[in-house]
């Protein structure tokens, strides 16, 4: 099996890789970049934990292939925090107690992230149609709904 | 594996027939990595079509609107002058999946995974919608319901690819349509039914065009001939909506499985039929 080789940029960085053809964006963050904040619930499309950005579009990681991120933009979690300052999501999700065991929430934090950018002031449930293609089997999710609308709230303030 | 992203469509065409092996065409991805994983799939090459020239773009052109094959929900969702065009077939295409699954999945795609209950493919075959197919044997235009032939089968060849749907203008008069379906769920489920319809009004609110399509209540959606006729030459009220929803319940020949029995389908194929119906009617400047 012959490798591809692929240049792309990760968070603001250039990073070049080579994977196997039919490897999935997801594993090559995991195993080739060492970003594991992407998780793999489900591998399938359902879950939501594997959602990265791809030229500023929320996608699923595991449904697409590592070979198509040549000269794309890719945002990961990891991109979200600015050094030790945490996004405001992320802050609100700590202060509302918005998650458990926290498989799920780098996804809900890059999805929450890609709705706000697109949305600043959504409803309730612009949020949750929005989210809906993230899975939380601990929280829920209103913990989850109540950090996202407040952190939503703050972030107008801000800006 | 290869995997392969050609430029042009001749080069696509190419990669898909020279050599043996199972080769197959790539859009947004979320059938076939779905396959790849649960091991129904292993291509020896994947040829992906995002990056051919023209098939992200949606055009404008005489007679009607061009939608590349490549173009993802989300990108239909945010094109004002599509969504203003064909709301209903829009709709339908935006209720595919996740807002991560429409950053990625296409209407060729959705067509092509040839499943009964493709939610972008009765909003489609109500609007009329065409396939332009460029494959081996050149290049034709194959109306979307003839390329379904059953679950998972297509009435394309090795090689074909669809560049584009093509969505033809409405003859004069006032025209628009709508999308339904029934899931048990709010969001992220596949149909139970679903149903589109598109239709034409005169000044006096008369219907003189109409097409029904119904999805998920037989191996392929149906164009249901005797629905629109139903909605022809009525002004869209009671009793022309009465008579489609009878239509569209009599055309279903659904399955039983766990998501919905043989009766409930019928019954749902009538309900949503009717209300389709008459979204489109209203969408389209009918009097209520
Ligand atoms: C979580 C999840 C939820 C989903 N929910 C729904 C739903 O609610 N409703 C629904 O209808 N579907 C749903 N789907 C299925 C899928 O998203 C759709 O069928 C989608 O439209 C497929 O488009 P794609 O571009 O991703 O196709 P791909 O996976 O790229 O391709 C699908 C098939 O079509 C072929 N193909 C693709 N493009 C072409 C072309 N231009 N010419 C010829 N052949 C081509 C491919 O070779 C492949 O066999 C869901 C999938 C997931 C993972
Ligand atoms: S791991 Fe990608 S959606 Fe579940
Ligand atoms: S916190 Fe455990 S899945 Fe969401």
């Amino acid at each position: 099996m012959s490798k591809v080789h692929v240049s792309t940029t990760i968070n603001g960085d250039p990073v070049e890789y080579l994977c196997e053809a039919d490897e999935t964006l997801l594993d090559v963050l995991r195993d080739r970049i060492g970003l594991t904040g992407s998780k793999e619930g489900c591998g399938t499309g359902d879950c939501g934990a594997c959602s990265v950005t791809v030229g500023g579009r929320l996608v699923c990681s595991c449904l697409m292939l590592g070979a198509e991120a040549e000269g794309q933009e890719v945002e990961t979690i990891e991109g979200m925090a600015d050094g030790e300052n945490l996004h405001p999501l992320q802050q609100k999700f700590i202060d509302h107690a918005a998650l458990q065991c926290g498989i799920c929430t780098p996804g809900l934090l890059v999805a929450a992230k890609s709705l706000l950018e697109n949305n600043p002031d959504p409803t309730e449930e612009e949020a949750r149609y929005w989210l809906a293609g993230n899975l939380c089997r601990c929280t829920g999710y209103d913990k989850i709904i109540r950090a996202v609308m407040d952190a939503a709230q703050e972030m107008r303030g801000a800006s | 594996m290869r995997y392969e992203a050609p430029t042009t469509i001749d080069d696509a065409v190419r990669l898909l027939t020279d050599g043996s092996g199972d080769r197959r065409i790539l859009a947004g991805g979320t059938d076939l990595l779905v396959r790849m994983r649960s091991d129904m799939a292993d291509p020896d090459v994947i040829v992906d079509i995002k990056g051919i020239e023209g098939f992200r773009d949606i055009t404008r052109e005489d007679g009607g609107w061009r939608v590349g094959a490549a173009v993802s929900g989300a990108e239909m969702g945010e094109h004002e002058a599509l969504v203003a065009a064909w709301p209903g077939v829009v709709e339908a295409t935006n209720l595919i999946g996740s807002t991560q699954v429409q950053g990625r999945a296409t209407m060729a795609g959705n067509l092509c995974n040839a499943s009964p209950a493709a939610d972008s493919v009765p909003a489609m075959v109500a609007a009329g919608a065409v396939a332009r197919v460029v494959g081996p044997d050149g290049t034709r235009d194959i109306p979307v319901e003839d390329i379904p032939t059953g679950p998972g089968r297509l009435s394309l060849t090795q090689g074909d690819i669809i560049a584009s749907i093509f969505l033809p203008d409405p003859g004069a008069g006032s025209s628009s349509d709508a999308y339904l379906r029934f899931i048990p769920r709010t969001e992220m489920d596949i149909a139970v039914v679903g149903v589109g319809v598109a239709l034409t009004l005169d000044d006096s609110g008369t219907c003189v065009a109409a097409r029904v399509g119904l999805g998920a209540v037989a191996p392929t959606v149906l164009v249901v001939e005797e629905a629109a006729n139903a909605l022809i030459g009525t002004k869209v009220d009671d009793a022309a909506l009465d008579a489609v929803a009878a239509a569209c319940s009599a055309a279903a020949n659904p399955i039983d499985d766990k998501r919905g029995t043989v009766e409930f389908r019928v019954e749902v194929s009538g309900v949503l039929a009717r209300r389709a119906a008459a979204i489109a009617k209203t969408r389209a400047g009918g009097a209520a």
